[in-house]
């Protein structure tokens, strides 16, 4: 097959014109190794990649479909990881300092998942670090630009797995969300994301930010790869206590196109001040469409939404506060050199070790949980927590799915965000109180700005309706693509 | 003086649970073994790996507050205690502080002034730390991470205890508790029992408590008394001579017999705790209770009382007996096998507790088995071994469990009752000693200990003395 016209292919379709032997794991592992060569100098979407073992793989991986003993939908194909979940033998660092040479005994479980399924792992993608930003700027390793224009950042913090996903660098990734870091970053690349309901994927393997907001989720070309993606990754594991046994995890069997009935809910809170009008009209339009296809689209108010971001920056800095003291020099990673004692290398590593937002973070969390601040900060946010996730059972009682933007903008030009902190957390709006919430979430493509920057559409459902999402998702997709 | 200041004493007691794997993730907690060999992503604190509850932690927890008479907390969590120190792996220490898994509960304990309840603040689970071990001679500190993750549950009394004897009744009445329970071998020595105590002293009558110190590293039994008299004369001294009782945590130097500051209040860290987001609530239902419930051994009063009615043995023995799980155990095992209770019983109290004090040893360790007790019990009633001879066995039994009938055969112990050869040896002894022969004729009544003496050391012990003494009577 010639290569650009491999390189195009979705995940699903490369699965099956390798199982149909119109390709192979490893040609198609060449085309993918060959356009990071090209692109990827621009793009930097990758903070490890080790080329021979990704070949290797993909030749024993062809084996094993040839025999017939792979024959599942991603049999082959290559994917591309965050470089937040643990690969065993492979160099995990979260895009920090502190774990620059770190290399874990054991991969995560979504990851192990994905190796049953037979998908090979091209490498790890660069990320902010530890998933503290909203962009891919604050990474050590530096910044990654967006595919659809190296001027503007991907997003973030899975900004590396959108770009790669974006730049043909990879067929499909696997991302973190824990404010938005999946969705957001499809968003700006024009790529689908999803966050599954908290619980769906086991977080065993995945370096903790925020224990309780954090979930794996698929950056996929797709509808129908992101249902494929999910399919394979979802699992009850008994190494996580959060992780919750499923049933219904056959989400390709929502692949309908079909909308009719469906009940839509538009908060009006999602379309107030600081929505750019540009993304607020491709939106609506897509909300249009939904009604033209038989959907009941309303708007409604949701409420709450202006106490999301104070909440969500309360809980998880104060989880990401706790969760990141194990980097301290002691037993891996970073160690300053020159300390003097026990407590100056503590210090020195930290400081060395860690960049201006995870340190910001910190420092946050840590206060909000200190003696005299815990029941004014962290206990009110956990109590204002449950009451959004109140606000959506509500919603929820009415309504299949909520429809709303992403972000309030498309991508901002790289270098704009990170001189104001703030302005970087309210862009987070839309995509946060869904992790509050535990809730599932998508993200599509739903057109671009002047600029030609992509336009994110936010589906959102009820815990464990990821098929209701899918299947909204598919048909928005579709009815695109006809009409284009 | 000091007869007028009252003594106020809580306790911290951490128990080491007896369960086979750790309390977050199945690393074995077997002790001793070759450092961090037994340790895995979730205890060394890897990135990435996640907690699970280990079950059985949660039963042996709620079995000891429900002997304990407490409140069982039907929704409890787990906290993280943050605090920097490498024996942590995590940096943060998986407890229990908003809710703990029991609450409001007492013990009764004895002393010569009567019983008294002993209230119990709240029993929480934990994790134990690993071990850092310094290397004089490379000049760096190494981390055994084999004793992360070990389950702890941490029992805080309420400050109801005025005197050294009343903490060692508390302590003696929970290590029975938990012991009979099997959720811990209780050894201070060893660690696996940890005693930390408060104490403020206050004059007597006065309401309010006086400002506590928190005594560390006290290893026995004998230190906790010794670290209590020290503390409160040195608290007495200070408010004596117009100075304050500082509120700090002290270690106690038992070789010394001394304590000194480890850390003042005003350096006290701020743990920030706050609840464990990587482990779900612990919801405990009606039928786990239930269970646990019944499945609740016979604890020490009942036994006693149990003992009185079933078994003709002296109280005191009742005492000594239940006074340990390993001894009571044996002790019903034995008699359960035939043993004659009584016997079984002066076995125990008599030969073990001699052993014991002369090894240092404590009950638990006892290694022989009831079956081998029984056994020699019923040589020595069928007189196939003298009382001499038995106790020389039952030492080998207790050092390494020998089975008595096989070792009194193999070592050709059993006692000679061939009447005739018996005869022919006395006959012997009488003729080679006429002097003390003349004595007994003489009226000397003791003359014949001697020869019986002479007897069984020609018999080489093995003759039964009642028979040796019949005869010697009987021929002279």
């Amino acid at each position: 097959m010639e290569k650009k016209e491999l390189l195009s292919l979705s995940a699903t379709a490369l699965g099956k014109a390798i199982r149909t032997g119109e390709t192979s794991a490893v040609e198609a592992m060449e085309a993918v190794l060959g356009q990071i060569r090209e692109t990827e100098s621009v793009y930097h979407c990758y903070v490890t990649i080790d080329e021979e073992a990704a070949l290797k793989k993909a030749g024993q991986i062809q084996k094993k479909i040839q025999s017939g003993e792979l024959t599942g939908p991603l049999a082959g194909v290559p994917v591309a990881i965050k470089d937040n979940l643990c690969t065993e033998g492979v160099r995990t660092t979260c895009s920090s300092k502190i774990l620059e040479n770190f290399v874990p005994t054991f991969s995560a479980e979504a990851v192990k998942n994905l190796e049953k399924a037979g998908a090979v792992m091209i490498g790890k993608t660069n990320m902010d670090e530890f998933a503290m930003g909203s962009t891919t700027e604050t990474s050590y390793f530096g910044v990654t630009r967006n595919p659809r224009n190296p001027r503007h950042v991907p997003g973030g913090s899975s900004g590396g797995s959108a770009a790669a996903v974006a730049a043909e660098e990879c067929f499909f990734a696997l991302g973190s969300d824990t404010g938005g870091s999946i969705r957001q970053p499809a968003s700006y690349c024009g790529v689908v994301g999803m966050k599954p309901t908290y619980g769906t994927v086991s977080r065993y393997g995945l370096v903790a930010y925020g224990s309780s907001l954090d979930q794996i989720g698929p950056l996929t070309k797709t509808v129908e790869d992101c249902a494929a993606v999910l399919e394979a990754i979802a699992s009850h594991d008994l190494k996580d206590s959060t992780s919750i046994e499923r049933k219904d995890t056959d989400f390709s069997a929502a692949l309908i196109k079909d909308v009719k009935g469906m009940r839509i809910g538009i908060p009006r809170d999602y379309f107030g001040e600081g929505l750019d009008s540009e993304v607020k009209d491709a939106v609506l339009r897509a909300a249009e469409l939904f009604r033209e296809n038989g959907a009941l689209v309303e708007e409604f108010d949701l409420s709450l939404v202006e106490y999301a971001i104070p909440t969500y920056y309360t809980i998880a800095a104060a989880e990401a506060s706790s969760n990141l003291e194990r980097f301290d020099g002691i037993k891996y990673g970073y160690r300053a050199p020159e300390a003097e004692g026990l407590h100056q290398m503590y210090k020195k590593t930290r400081s060395q070790g860690f960049g201006a937002e995870v340190k910001r973070r910190i420092m946050l969390g840590s206060f909000v949980l200190s003696s005299g601040y815990y029941d004014a900060y962290y206990l009110k946010a956990l109590r204002v927590k449950a009451m959004i996730r109140k606000a959506f059972d509500d919603a929820f009682a009415k309504y299949d799915c909520i429809l709303g933007p992403v972000a309030p903008t498309t991508a901002p030009g790289l270098g704009e965000s990170l001189s104001d902190p703030m302005k970087m957390y309210l862009g987070d709006i839309y995509t946060i109180s869904v992790n509050l919430a535990g809730l599932p979430a998508v993200s599509v493509p739903c057109g671009t700005d002047q600029n030609g920057l992509p336009i994110g559409l936010q589906l959102i459902g009820d815990c464990f309706q990821e098929k209701k999402l899918i299947q909204a998702a598919y048909t928005f997709e579709q009815i695109g693509k006809e009409s284009r | 003086m000091a007869q007028e200041y009252e003594t106020v004493i809580g306790l911290e007691v951490h128990v080491e649970l007896a369960t086979k794997t750790k309390i977050f993730c199945g690393c074995s907690t077997a002790f001793g073994k070759r450092p961090n060999s037994h340790t895995c992503p979730v205890c060394t604190g890897m990135p990435g790996s996640l907690p699970v509850l280990n079950k059985k932690v949660l039963e042996y927890a709620v079995a000891v507050g429900l002997a304990a008479n407490c409140d069982i907390t039907r929704y409890c969590k787990f906290d993280r205690k943050n605090y920097f120190y490498p024996d942590n792996p995590q940096n943060y220490q998986i407890s229990q502080l908003y809710l703990p898994i029991c609450r409001n509960g007492y013990v009764e304990i004895e002393t010569e002034e009567g019983s008294k309840k002993v209230g119990i603040h709240e029993i929480h689970m934990e994790e134990d730390a690993g071990k850092l071990i310094h290397d004089e001679w490379e000049d760096c500190t190494l981390v055994d991470y084999n004793r992360s993750g070990v389950p702890l549950i941490e029992i805080v009394s309420e400050p109801d205890m005025r005197s050294a004897r009343e903490v060692i009744a508390y302590l003696e009445k929970l290590r029975l508790i938990i012991q009979y329970l099997g959720a811990s071998d209780c050894k201070l020595q060893e660690g696996s029992m940890r005693a930390d105590v408060n104490l403020s002293v206050r004059k007597a009558g006065e309401k309010e408590y006086g400002t506590r110190t928190e005594m560390k590293n006290l290893n026995s039994f004998r230190a906790i008394s010794r670290a209590i008299e020290g503390e409160r004369e040195r608290q007495i001294d200070l408010i004596e001579s117009g100075e304050k009782v500082i509120q700090e945590t002290r270690r106690w130097d038992d070789a010394r017999e001394t304590s000194y500051a480890m850390r003042s209040k005003e350096d006290a860290q701020d743990y920030r705790y706050f609840p464990d987001p990587d482990l779900v609530p612990v919801s405990i239902s009606e039928e786990f209770l239930e269970r646990i419930r019944a499945n609740q051994p016979e604890f020490r009063t009942e036994k006693m009382k149990r003992y009185k009615e079933e078994y003709d043995i002296p109280d005191y023995d009742i005492e000594i007996i239940t006074g340990a799980k390993h001894m009571a155990d044996l002790f019903e095992q034995a008699v359960a096998l035939g043993g004659q209770p009584k016997k079984v019983s002066n076995w125990l109290m008599v030969e073990t507790l001699r052993l014991l004090k002369e090894r240092e040893m404590d009950p638990e360790d006892i290694r022989f088995s009831p079956e081998n007790l029984v056994k020699l019990i019923a040589l020595t009633e069928s007189k196939q071994i003298n009382s001499s001879v038995a106790k020389e066995v039952f030492e080998v039994m207790f050092e390494e469990n020998v089975d008595p009938e096989k070792y009194v055969d193999e070592k050709g112990l059993r006692t000679v009752n061939d009447e005739g050869a018996l005869r022919k040896v006395v006959e012997e002894v009488i003729a080679a000693n006429p002097q003390s022969v003349e004595d007994y004729r003489n009226g000397k009544e003791k003359a014949i200990g001697f020869l019986v003496g002479q007897t069984m050391k020609a018999m080489k012990g093995k003759a039964d003395p009642a028979s040796v003494n019949r005869l010697l009577k009987e021929l002279l």
